[in-house]
C-alpha cells in the first residue's frame, strides 16, 4: 500500500482512542483492540520497510496534507521520510511494541486493576510517539513526538504504585529539561536555516557553509546535550533505573528496550542527517572527547549493576552501560562503529525486550525479583528460564545470539579507528555482564544466598520442596511472547548480515572513515 | 555606556530578549535542579519553558511587518479575488478560479514569519500537558507520602526501598523450612548420621516414633531441626554449629507443642 508509512502511525493512534472510548463501556475490549492494532502497525512498517528496500533512494517520503510548493520539493509542511535506517528502527518499535501487547494481558490486568481503559490507550500513543519519532523527517516535530512519548511514558511509569509516582516526578524533570535543550537547539537551526526539514537543514549547512557558525555550534551542543538527557547517559541517567524497577512489568517491558533505544536513534539521525558527517566530527570536538565520556559511563554503569541485588534494578543499570556502548560506537567516527552502534539498537531492543519479560514472569511466579528468590526456578518453569539466559547470553554476546554481532562490529570500529581505551571499556563491561548473568544462573541452580550461606545440602539441591520445584510454567499469554522474542534474538543472529547489509546501504552516501578518522 | 558597538549595549539595548531569556532559563533550571520543594521545582519548569518561549517569540520579531494575513490583493478568499473569478470566468484554464493578484518574492518582508508562533502553540500545549501531569504526581505523592519536601520525601522513600529490597529468606524462612523437613528427613537423617556421629544418635531414635504419631509436626521439626542445621552449619561455620547442638538435642523429651519449638526456631535462625 502506498502511504503504509503513515499507518505504522495511524493505528496506534486510531487504537488508543478507540480503546479510551469502547474501554470505558467494557474493559475486556482494550487487550484485543491493542493487539489488532499493534498488528496492523507491524504490518504497516513491514511494508514500509520494503518500500524503502525496493526504491532507487533508499527511502519513502511522505508530505502531510501533500503541502509541496516548486519552490520546495521536501515539502513546507511536515514530511515523513522512512530511509533504510528510520524503517529499521520503526520496525523494532513496532514489533517490540507487538510482543508486549500480546504479553500484556495478565500483568496489566494484575497490577493496575481496573484501571485498563487508561492504561492501553497510553500504552498505545506511546507506540504513536516512539514509531514516530523513528520516522519523522521534521526536527520540530520530532520535538512533539518526543513529548508524547515521554507524557504517556511518564503516566504508564505513576499508574503503578507511590514509589514509581515518586520516581516518575525525578523522569518528568529530567526529561523536561532534556526535551527543553532539544527544543532550544532547533530554534538556533530555525534561524540559522529558515526550515525544519532535516534534510533541508543538512543542504543549507552544506550550501551556505555554515560549519564554523557560532550559533550552529551552539544549537549542536544544545541538541546534544538534550537528547544526551533522555537517552540516560552515564551521569544524567539517575532517573532510569528507579523509574524502570517501579513501573508496572508491562512499563517497563515497553519503555525500557525502546526509549533509550530510539534516542540513540535520534542522536545518529541528527550527526549524520541533520549537521552533518562533516560539521559533527570535523567541525566540532565530540569526537575527541566523547569515547572517554563513554569509557566512564560504561565502568560506572557496569560497576553498579554489579552492587544491585534486584533483576529489575541490575538490568536498569545494564541499560545505562549499553547506552553507552552505542553513544560510544557513533562517536569513534568510524564506518564499522556505527554499524555497531546501529545493529546493537536493534538487537539490544530486542535482548532487553527478551530479559524484562522474563523478570516480569518471574516477579509474577515469585512474587519477588530479588537474587535470592531465585532458587529452583529452572526445574520450576524450563521454558521461561531459557528465554532469560538467551537474552543474558546476548547481552554477554554469546555468538549465535546477535548480541555478539553487534559487538563484534562495535570492537571492530574502537581497534579500527584506533579508540583503544573504547575497545577495552568493551571487553571490561563483557567481563562484567559474565559476572552478572553467571551469578544469576548460580543463584537459578544452586542453593547459595547473597550472604553466601549454603541453603541446600550438596550438589544439586537447592533446599525447597517438590511442591515447590515442580513443574509450573507461566501462562501462555505471557510466555509465547517471551519465546518469540528469544527466538528472534536467535534469528537476528543467525541472519546478521541480511541486516548489516541494510545498514551499509544507508551508511554509504557518507563517507564515513573506514580507517582511522584523523 | 551606551555608545555603539560596547558589549553592553550589544546586550541589554540590542539583543535584550535573548538576555533576558538567558536570564529565566538559568532560574528555571537553578529552581529546577536546586529546589527541595518539588512544587518549587515546577514553577521552576514553568520558567524554563517560558524563557523557550519568549526565545522563539523573539526570532520572530520583525520591524514594520504586519501580520500574517493576507493583504486584500493577495486574498484568495477575499473580495479582491472574487471579483477576479467573475472576470475570468471559470472556463479559463490557464489561471485557476481563485486566483488573487499573486504574491511576488519581494513582497513578503511585509509579513512576519509566522512559523515561530505556530511552534509556540504546539509547545505551549506541550507544557500545559507537561504541568498537569507534573501537578497530578505531586498529588499523588502527597497522599501516599503525606509531604512534597523532597528531604522528608527521600526519607520515606528510603525506608520503604530497604524494606522492598530486603531479601525474601529474611521473611520467609519460618514457614518455607518447615514442610521442607518433613520430606527430605530420611536423608537428611542419614546424611547427619554420616557427617556428624554425635547428632546421629538422636534423629534415629526419634525417626521411628515420628512416623507413627498422629501429631507429628512437632517432632518432625525436632528431629530435621537437630540434623539439618547440623549439616548445614557444618559446611557454614563449625563452631556454631557445636554451640546450636545441645538445645535441639534436649529437646525430644519435652513434649508440648508450643514450648518445644520456640527454642528451636531461634536455633534454626
Amino acid at each position: 500500500m502506498e502511504n503504509a508509512i503513515a499507518w505504522v502511525l495511524l493505528f496506534p493512534l486510531i487504537g488508543s482512542v478507540a480503546c479510551a472510548l469502547l474501554g470505558m463501556a467494557n474493559r475486556k475490549l482494550c487487550y484485543p483492540i491493542s493487539v489488532v492494532s499493534m498488528v496492523g502497525a507491524t504490518w504497516a512498517a513491514v511494508e514500509t520497510l520494503f518500500q524503502a528496500v525496493a526504491s532507487p533512494s533508499a527511502e519513502v517520503s511522505y508530505i502531510f496534507g501533500g503541502w509541496v510548493l516548486d519552490l520546495f520539493p521536501r515539502g513546507v509542511g511536515i514530511e515523513f521520510r522512512a530511509d533504510l535506517l528510520g524503517a529499521l528502527i520503526a520496525l523494532v518499535v513496532v514489533g517490540v511494541a507487538l510482543i508486549v501487547s500480546m504479553y500484556a494481558k495478565l500483568p496489566v490486568e494484575k497490577e493496575t486493576p481496573r484501571k485498563e481503559a487508561l492504561y492501553y490507550p497510553l500504552f498505545l500513543l506511546q507506540i504513536t510517539g516512539l514509531a514516530g519519532i523513528a520516522l519523522t523527517g521534521d526536527a520540530f516535530n520530532l520535538y512533539v513526538l518526543i513529548e508524547v512519548a515521554a507524557l504517556t511514558g511518564y503516566g504508564m511509569i505513576a499508574i503503578g504504585s507511590n514509589r514509581a509516582a515518586a520516581a516518575t516526578f525525578n523522569y518528568l524533570i529530567l526529561g523536561t529539561i532534556g526535551a527543553s535543550l532539544y527544543l532550544l537547539g532547533v530554534g538556533y537551526l530555525y534561524i540559522k536555516t529558515g526550515t525544519l526539514n532535516m534534510v533541508g537543514i543538512q543542504e543549507v549547512i552544506a550550501a551556505n557553509n555554515l560549519h564554523d557558525s557560532p550559533a550552529m555550534q551552539v544549537a549542536f551542543v544544545l541538541i546534544g546535550l538534550g537528547i544526551l538527557i533522555k537517552m540516560a547517559f552515564f551521569p544524567f541517567h539517575a532517573w532510569l533505573p528507579n523509574a524502570y524497577s517501579n513501573a508496572p512489568t508491562t512499563t517497563s517491558c515497553l519503555l525500557a528496550p525502546l526509549v533509550t533505544k530510539v534516542m540513540i536513534y535520534v542522536m545518529i539521525r541528527m550527526v549524520l542527517t541533520v549537521f552533518g558527517v562533516e560539521f559533527s566530527f570535523e567541525s566540532t570536538l565530540w569526537s575527541e572527547f566523547m569515547p572517554w565520556l563513554v569509557v566512564i559511563a560504561i565502568v560506572c554503569a557496569a560497576v553498579m549493576a554489579l552492587a544491585q541485588r534486584e533483576i529489575k534494578k541490575m538490568l536498569a543499570y545494564l541499560i545505562v552501560a549499553e547506552v553507552g556502548y552505542m553513544v560510544g560506537g557513533v562517536w569513534i567516527y568510524n564506518y564499522y562503529g556505527l554499524i555497531g552502534s546501529i545493529f546493537h539498537i536493534i538487537s539490544d531492543a530486542c535482548m532487553t525486550l527478551c530479559l524484562f519479560l522474563a523478570t516480569g514472569i518471574i516477579l509474577r511466579a515469585c512474587k519477588t525479583t530479588h537474587f535470592d528468590g531465585l532458587r529452583g526456578l529452572f526445574s520450576k518453569m524450563p521454558l521461561t528460564m531459557i528465554g532469560f539466559f538467551v537474552g543474558g547470553f546476548s547481552i554477554i554476546g554469546l555468538p549465535p545470539t546477535c548480541g555478539f554481532f553487534s559487538k563484534w562490529y562495535l570492537i571492530t570500529g574502537g581497534m579500527v579507528a584506533e579508540r583503544w581505551e573504547y575497545m577495552v571499556v568493551l571487553m571490561f563491561s563483557t567481563m562484567v555482564m559474565v559476572v552478572l548473568f553467571f551469578r544469576l544462573i548460580e543463584r537459578i541452580y544452586l542453593a547459595v544466598s547473597e550472604s553466601g550461606e549454603n541453603l541446600g545440602k550438596g550438589h544439586g539441591d537447592v533446599g525447597l520442596t517438590k511442591e515447590q520445584t515442580k513443574f509450573q510454567e507461566a501462562p501462555l499469554s505471557m510466555l509465547i511472547p517471551l519465546l518469540i522474542a528469544a527466538s528472534i534474538v536467535m534469528i537476528i543472529g543467525v541472519y546478521n548480515q541480511e541486516v548489516v547489509n541494510q545498514i551499509e546501504r544507508f551508511l554509504e552516501p557518507f563517507n564515513l572513515p573506514r580507517g582511522t578518522g584523523h | 555606556m551606551f555608545e555603539d558597538g560596547t558589549m553592553i549595549n550589544e546586550l541589554l539595548i540590542e539583543r535584550l530578549n535573548y538576555f533576558i531569556y538567558v536570564v529565566l532559563l538559568l532560574i528555571g533550571l537553578h529552581a529546577m535542579i536546586s529546589k527541595r520543594n518539588l512544587i518549587k521545582k515546577l514553577i521552576g519548569m514553568s520558567i524554563f519553558q517560558t524563557a523557550i518561549i519568549l526565545f522563539y517569540v523573539s526570532i520572530a520579531v520583525k520591524d514594520e511587518a504586519t501580520i500574517p494575513i493576507y493583504k486584500a490583493e493577495h486574498d484568495p478568499h477575499g473580495a479582491a479575488s472574487k471579483a477576479a473569478a467573475l472576470e475570468l470566468n471559470s472556463t479559463d484554464e490557464a489561471k485557476p478560479l481563485y486566483a488573487p493578484a499573486e504574491l511576488q518574492p519581494e513582497e513578503t518582508p511585509q509579513y512576519a514569519n509566522p512559523l515561530p508562533h505556530v511552534l509556540m502553540l504546539t509547545a505551549i500545549v506541550v507544557g500545559v500537558a507537561t504541568l498537569g501531569l507534573a501537578l497530578a504526581l505531586c498529588l499523588r505523592i502527597q497522599q501516599g507520602y503525606g509531604t512534597v519536601e523532597e528531604d522528608e520525601l527521600l526519607v520515606k522513600i528510603e525506608r520503604a526501598d530497604a524494606r522492598y529490597s530486603q531479601s525474601p529468606l529474611a521473611k520467609v524462612t519460618t514457614p518455607r523450612r518447615r514442610p521442607a523437613r518433613r520430606s527430605r528427613k530420611p536423608r537428611t537423617a542419614a546424611q547427619a548420621a554420616r557427617t556428624s556421629p554425635k547428632s546421629a544418635s538422636s534423629p534415629k531414635s526419634t525417626g521411628p516414633t515420628q512416623t507413627k504419631s498422629s501429631a507429628p509436626k512437632t517432632k518432625t521439626t525436632q528431629a530435621v531441626k537437630k540434623s539439618a542445621p547440623a549439616t548445614r552449619k557444618s559446611v557454614a561455620s563449625s563452631p556454631k554449629a557445636a554451640n546450636k547442638k545441645p538445645a535441639p538435642k534436649k529437646s525430644p523429651g519435652r513434649k508440648p507443642a508450643g514450648k518445644t519449638s520456640s527454642p528451636k526456631k531461634k536455633g534454626a535462625e
